[in-house]
């Protein structure tokens, strides 16, 4: 019996990386806030480096409640595009390459929780999609700075499904 | 204008974040706030489109009602998002400027609601609609 041999991994990583590359690049605001993404296999961590002009208090001086919101946002949204196109991309039915991209879901509801005010450093988030329909997704996602074990905000957003 | 509402709007211009998403704080008086963002293509969340990421209007939002807050005739020392709920109903128009309404419509002594309705040019047709809770730091006594 013959088998297919296994992709090579550079070619692999290479495909995934330009996927992920491709998805953030398509939303300009992520760029303007200055995130961006880690990926382990499928996980992804967003990353917003810290900058001055993300300060919302500059007494204390905290993040602004506007920039953290901001970030969860685009957190949720990239994991949820990212999880189906990852599907679509390892059963071949994606190309990364290709001139057609799947539209992004749009958000219908968005809360935010603050748990601790955003100190002046890195923060990460990382989303789960707790559900998704054929028309709707329910996502939740939780951000942290210092300790992982002590989130500063989390949120829980509805999306709409772009038209398959 | 009172000295404090003088003060409330000095504070809010000088909010780093605010100032790099260019909202300009229109209009503020007793527990209403009204800050404007003007169209920035940075800010944009679907580039088919042209329409401004949800995250932006979410800040300017969350801006509004924290100003809304802090002229409260309760005259609070600071105030802090405890959270924040967001309906997004339809898509801004691109190419148009966005304006937050916010009312803190009541208060307690530690805490203050807040009602908030984001509008495009057409301010018949909200293009979403919030409510906060926030934190209420009264002044010493």
């Amino acid at each position: 019996m013959t088998r297919k041999p296994p992709e090579p991994v550079e070619v692999v990583k290479s495909r995934r990386e330009a996927a992920l590359a491709r998805l953030v690049a398509g939303v300009p605001y992520i760029g303007f806030l200055g995130a961006r993404f880690d990926r382990r296999g499928d996980e992804l961590t967003a990353v917003l480096p810290f900058h001055p002009s993300l300060i919302g208090n500059p007494a204390i001086p905290a993040l602004h409640g506007g920039a953290t919101a901001a970030f969860l946002e685009v957190a949720a949204i990239i994991e949820l595009a990212w999880s189906s196109l990852w599907q679509d991309m390892e059963e071949g039915r994606i190309d990364p390459a290709a001139e057609t991209f799947p539209a992004l879901p749009k958000t219908i509801t968005f809360t935010v929780d603050y748990l601790r005010s955003g100190l002046p450093r890195d923060a990460y988030a990382r989303a789960t999609v707790t559900r998704r329909g054929r028309r709707f997704a329910t996502v939740q996602v939780e951000a942290w700075q210092d300790n992982r074990a002590k989130p500063f905000a989390q949120a829980s957003a509805h999306f709409l499904l772009p038209e398959p | 204008m009172s000295d404090r509402l003088t003060q409330a709007q000095a504070v809010m211009q000088s909010l780093p974040h605010a100032q790099s998403l260019g909202m300009i704080l229109a209009e503020m008086s007793a527990g209403q706030a009204t800050i404007t963002m003007p169209y920035d293509p940075r800010l944009i969340g679907d580039p088919a489109t042209g329409v401004l990421h949800g995250g932006a209007i979410s800040a300017l939002m969350d801006t509004a009602s924290g100003a809304a807050v802090m002229c409260h005739p309760s005259a609070p020392a600071a105030t802090a998002t405890l959270d924040l709920r967001i309906d997004y109903m339809r898509p801004a128009t691109p190419g148009q400027a966005i304006t937050a309404r916010a009312v803190c419509h009541h208060v307690t002594r530690t805490v203050a609601f807040v009602r908030v309705t984001a509008t495009d040019a057409d301010e018949s047709r909200p293009v979403a609609m919030g409510t906060g809770t926030f934190t209420l730091e009264r002044p010493p006594a």
